[in-house]
């Protein structure tokens, strides 16, 4: 059977980005590369757990230049999935749903997740 | 005539067969892990260094021990929940969706498992 051309419901291309749907976005990839993350700190515990020739082995694979990089990256997933997250429970209270509001903690999630992330990075990674 | 249970009627769950409880559980797992995430973060900070002695010490303590393995068990059922939401979401070919599930269902199990064997074997075992 052909498909009849209807026409459809107006999607993400049609709208100018805002805040409110790049932040929503954000939490679903940030969760997203957060479950990724947390496989490779179960292989850190289950090398630590096997003992110090593993756990070398573990550091040598993990410790790479290029890895740092995303440990950068899983600190600013985690803490703005953290603070988005805060942002959702306060929804879910029935709170801060003006438009105002809404930007507003927008912004301070970010501005929050951005320097925790450089302030986690500079004191661990470095 | 209503054909009805009055069981069912008392539930009032409809033909989905269940209510809020994906809804609630991640709420739940939400409030547990801003407290667990804040807590293993500041503890990774706090680490003298990441050599093995330094590391294995700070597991077995047993504060660290018994929050590890809650932090362990409420990520993972946080992000199977997680997972969940965004395959049923963007999957639509049934057999694949199906398919992603069970393989996201395993996986979290696994790394559950995993995750706490690895911190009860550091806590009660005799390595070094």
């Amino acid at each position: 059977m052909d498909r009849v051309e209807r026409p459809l419901s107006p999607h993400l291309q049609v709208y100018r980005w805002q805040i409110t749907m790049a932040l929503s976005i954000l939490h679903r990839g940030t969760g997203l590369a957060l479950s990724a993350g947390l496989i490779v700190f179960v292989y850190w515990l289950l090398s630590l757990a096997s003992g110090p020739a593993a756990y070398a082995q573990a550091q040598a694979l993990l410790g790479s230049g290029l890895l740092k990089l995303c440990y950068a990256g899983w600190a600013f997933c985690f803490f703005y999935h953290l603070a988005n997250g805060i942002r959702h429970l306060v929804w879910d209270l029935g709170r801060g749903f003006e438009k105002h509001q809404i930007s507003v903690g927008g912004w301070i999630v970010v501005v929050f997740a951005t320097t925790a992330t450089l302030v986690f990075s500079l004191s661990t990674i470095v | 005539m209503s054909l009805v249970t009055p069981l069912s009627r008392v539930l009032g769950l409809g033909s989905a067969k269940e209510g809020t409880e994906h809804w609630w559980g991640q709420r739940v797992s939400a409030v547990a892990l801003t407290a667990l995430g804040l807590w293993l973060v500041f503890a990774i900070v706090g680490l003298d260094s990441f050599e093995f002695a330094a590391v294995a010490d700070w597991v077995r303590q047993p504060l660290t021990s018994v929050l590890l393995v809650l932090t362990v068990l409420t990520v993972c059922y946080h992000s199977q929940l997680g997972v969940q939401i965004v395959v049923e979401d963007y999957v639509h070919a049934a057999g694949l969706k199906i398919a992603m599930l069970m393989i996201s269902t395993f996986v979290h199990v696994l790394l559950a498992a995993v995750g706490v064997v690895a911190v009860l074997r550091l806590a009660f075992g005799t390595l070094p």
